[in-house]
């Protein structure tokens, strides 16, 4: 709290200051790790809880997956574990569904958006950019702490009698506002609307404070285009957040009423188990409409982030020049915008009007062309030079792999017409799973091997780390290729058994082979996992300042900055941060000044 | 240890800037809301509601706080401290009163039978209002918090963008009611 507080009182004051007291400057145990202001630590909390989340969302898929694969079978250790969930050893229909929307609901913003955009956008930010920390630290800790505690009424939700929400990570009513509906419907989906609203509440504290970081407290010389493109995705996503997240808040405030309190925002004419309930006049469609205004950016939100730190991963480990850095921020500006233009693309099927249908067509294919652009220019990055294959580079070459085959199954889906084959089929599953899941995980994974030794001052396991990236490469595309298939086929999706049509009966042995590459994989996270932790400790050290040979201002500060990154001054920036292979020089940090006789890039 | 630093040439302070884009998401949450207001009008059964003229007094009362607290910012920027202190304890309670107004707004419409029963403008009014109710509440504390501090402060301070920031928080809120108001006699009535 003082700390917040001197920011209020002589600002100026306070910082001369500083660089005296920092040798005496001793932290307690709690203020340091626990309620850090530091956006380092930050960043390192909202990665391992995100860690801890990915592991429990990708068990629930493991188990899941097993019903899928194994239909029939009995496995007596799950009803050790989870009692008349499973009961006989198997997946209960109740159990499933709960394990199907937790799976979504945890992976996609627990994961993918606080565990994403919250461990880079807070270690990268005032790093990158040269600042102490970030404009309000102390909105940053509640930010972390809001996270928190969402994750400990989501965690809660699991273990009530009655089971976690169980009306698909999406939550339309009436399913979801009705408690007749089912065990699921009751306390659980209650515990969900709060959890994410809390959730929400983080990431707007969190988004608020990267745009104000980026816009005004970058250090001297550092004009928005000598941002390192990592920092232009992270402010485009808190853009998106900020923009999106209130609007699912209030969706969420109706629901909850609905649920609660007996208003009919979203229900109308319903009969539940020959009961005929009073509420009338209420609209479900308004609800996926407020949803999925958030719905659509959220994929951005989770996506972006992991094309700024491949754009930078790339461009490092190839020693060239990011390739069309103004088309890089001019493609990140179209998907922004394109993404709040494009929501009812997921309404195609609801009785939208078909024009209106067509409108949203046109906008959603329209996003193919940023994303061509980036393609394009990831390749071209890539193309002819000097390639250091190291983990990172691995996952963000993979990355780009994932985004093209994930994003061409997006033309299939933006049509309306193929839609109406195609909704609600493992079509969909495999497609966003491998543009928007995969992907952004292949991203994450890149920053993290890239810059652990920035977090922790240690190196992870290399060799671990390509055995990591291959099972997981060849295991995703094992595991959700074949969902095309199953989806163009009309499989559906969120069905716990597909017994009952003949014709889906030849895909029996692909769903197999579906499980047990899934659990391959994620015995593979889990070694991943084991890696990050065993290097924190016991991890190569880091012996220079700057490993990768990297331009950035991250890596002008110690191995290990303490909080307030530089002990001197905050370096000056002279340059845009991708002048690699320039003037027969491997890289020439943005910190040095323009030579006179120095070629323009 | 210092966060904020002034060494770099910046416009506006990043507390300021944050409590802007704070703004932009708020309205977005508003927009929402009221959007799917419209959305939900053409449906079938949809009852308007008229406002309790309650609702006008508030609205006087919020204006003269939105009066007081920039008077309180300008004597505090003219270090006028104890005016300062007398303007944001009546802020406080204009705030406060205007809480219990709308409150009392809340029912005389709840005893019109307008609930949550049924369909039409009224859930609206109380979810809408009732949010702004408790944006306005949260100013209200800070308010309270920044009270306490101008009488117990050991620390005296002379930046003024706490107060600023509070002061634009406040007239957000203000002007945001004035939206809600306008949107309810415009839209909600028919």
């Amino acid at each position: 709290m003082s700390e917040a507080m001197n920011v209020h009182s002589g600002v100026a004051a306070a910082h001369a200051v500083h660089h005296d007291d920092h040798g005496h400057h001793e932290q307690s145990f709690i203020s340091k790790y626990v309620f850090s202001m530091d956006h380092k630590t930050i960043g390192k909390q909202f990665l391992i809880t995100g860690m801890v989340w990915a592991i429990i969302g990708g068990l629930f898929s493991v188990l899941f997956r097993l019903q899928l694969g194994y239909p029939d079978q009995s496995f007596p250790i799950l009803e050790t574990f989870f009692g008349h969930w499973a009961k006989g050893g198997q997946i209960q229909p109740e159990f499933y569904y709960g394990l199907v929307t937790m799976h979504g609901t945890v992976l996609v913003f627990f994961v993918l958006t606080a565990g994403l955009s919250g461990t880079f956008a807070n270690l990268l930010i005032p790093l990158q950019i040269g600042a102490r920390d970030m404009a309000s630290p102390f909105l940053n800790m509640l930010s972390y702490w809001f996270f928190f505690i969402a994750g400990i009424v989501m965690l809660a939700s699991i273990f009530v009698h009655t089971g976690p929400a169980s009306g698909g990570w999406t939550m339309y009513p009436p399913l979801s506002a009705l408690r007749q509906a089912g065990e699921g419907q009751k306390i659980g989906t209650d515990l969900w609307l709060i959890s994410m609203a809390l959730f929400i509440v983080s990431s707007l504290l969190g988004g608020l404070n990267y745009i104000s970081t980026i816009l005004n407290m970058r250090t001297k010389g550092m004009s928005m285009t000598r941002l390192p493109l990592p920092i232009w995705a992270m402010f485009f996503t808190a853009v998106l957040g900020v923009l999106s997240f209130p609007v699912l808040l209030s969706g969420a405030i109706l629901l909850l009423f609905d649920r609660n309190l007996g208003t009919s925002f979203y229900l109308s004419d319903i009969v539940i188990n020959g009961e005929i309930l009073p509420n009338e006049g209420g609209s479900a469609i308004l609800y996926q409409h407020l949803f999925w205004f958030l719905g659509h950016p959220e994929v951005y939100i989770i996506l972006l982030p992991a094309m700024g730190m491949v754009s930078e991963i790339l461009s490092v480990n190839s020693r060239k020049p990011i390739f069309g850095y103004m088309a890089m921020l001019g493609s990140l500006f179209a998907i922004a915008i394109l993404a709040f233009l494009v929501w009812a693309h997921h309404m195609f099927v609801t009785g939208l009007n078909p024009f209106l249908g067509s409108v949203f067509v046109l906008l959603t294919l329209l996003i193919a062309v940023p994303s061509a652009i980036k393609v394009f220019n990831w390749l071209t990055t890539l193309w002819r030079g000097n390639i250091r294959f190291t983990p990172a580079t691995l996952f963000a070459i993979g990355f780009v792999s994932l985004f093209i085959s994930g994003g061409l199954t997006g033309i299939f889906l933006g049509n309306s017409t193929i839609d109406i084959h195609l909704h609600d089929t493992m079509f969909v599953v495999a497609h966003f799973h491998i543009v928007m899941g995969v992907a952004s995980f292949f991203g994450m994974f890149a920053g993290v091997y890239h810059w652990f030794p920035k977090m922790f001052g240690r190196y992870l396991n290399n060799t671990l780390g390509y055995m990591h990236f291959w099972v997981t490469m060849i295991g995703a595309y094992l595991i959700f290729w074949p969902m095309h298939y199953q989806g163009l086929a009309g499989i559906p999706r969120r069905y716990l058994d597909k017994k009952g049509w003949v014709s889906f009966n030849q895909f029996g042995e692909l769903d197999k082979m579906i499980t047990v590459v899934s659990i391959i994989v994620f015995a593979v996270q889990l070694m991943f996992v084991f890696n990050f932790f065993y290097s924190i400790f016991k991890g190569r050290k880091v012996t220079t300042p700057n490993p990768w040979g990297a331009n950035t201002l991250e890596w002008t500060t110690k191995i290990n900055p303490g909080h307030g990154n530089w002990e001197g001054e905050i370096p000056e920036v002279h340059r845009w941060p991708y002048d690699y292979g320039k003037d027969g020089r491997d890289f020439i940090p943005q910190t040095e000044p323009v030579g006179a006789n120095e070629s323009k890039h | 240890m210092d966060i904020v630093s002034n060494q770099q040439k910046q416009r506006m302070h990043p507390h300021k800037f944050t409590l802007w884009v704070a703004i932009g998401s708020l309205v977005m949450m508003f927009a929402g809301l009221t959007s799917a207001f419209i959305v939900k009008s053409n449906q079938v059964n949809w009852k308007p509601v008229t406002l309790p003229r309650v609702f006008w007094i508030s609205t006087v009362v919020i204006l003269l706080s939105s009066l007081t607290i920039q008077l309180a910012l300008r004597s505090f920027k003219d270090r006028e401290m104890s005016k300062y202190r007398v303007l944001i304890g009546i802020t406080v309670i204009l705030g406060a009163a205007f809480i219990v107004l709308q409150w009392m707004g809340f029912q005389n419409l709840w005893a019109q039978q307008v609930t949550f029963k049924g369909a039409g403008a009224g859930q609206f009014l109380y979810v809408i209002f009732g949010l702004h109710a408790l944006h306005v509440i949260a100013g209200i504390v800070v308010l309270i918090v920044m009270f306490i501090k101008a009488f117990f402060g050991k620390t005296k301070l002379y930046s003024s963008v706490p107060v600023e920031v509070a002061a634009t928080y406040w007239h957000f809120v203000d002007l945001l009611w004035i939206y809600l108001l306008v949107f309810f006699l415009v839209i909600g009535g028919n």
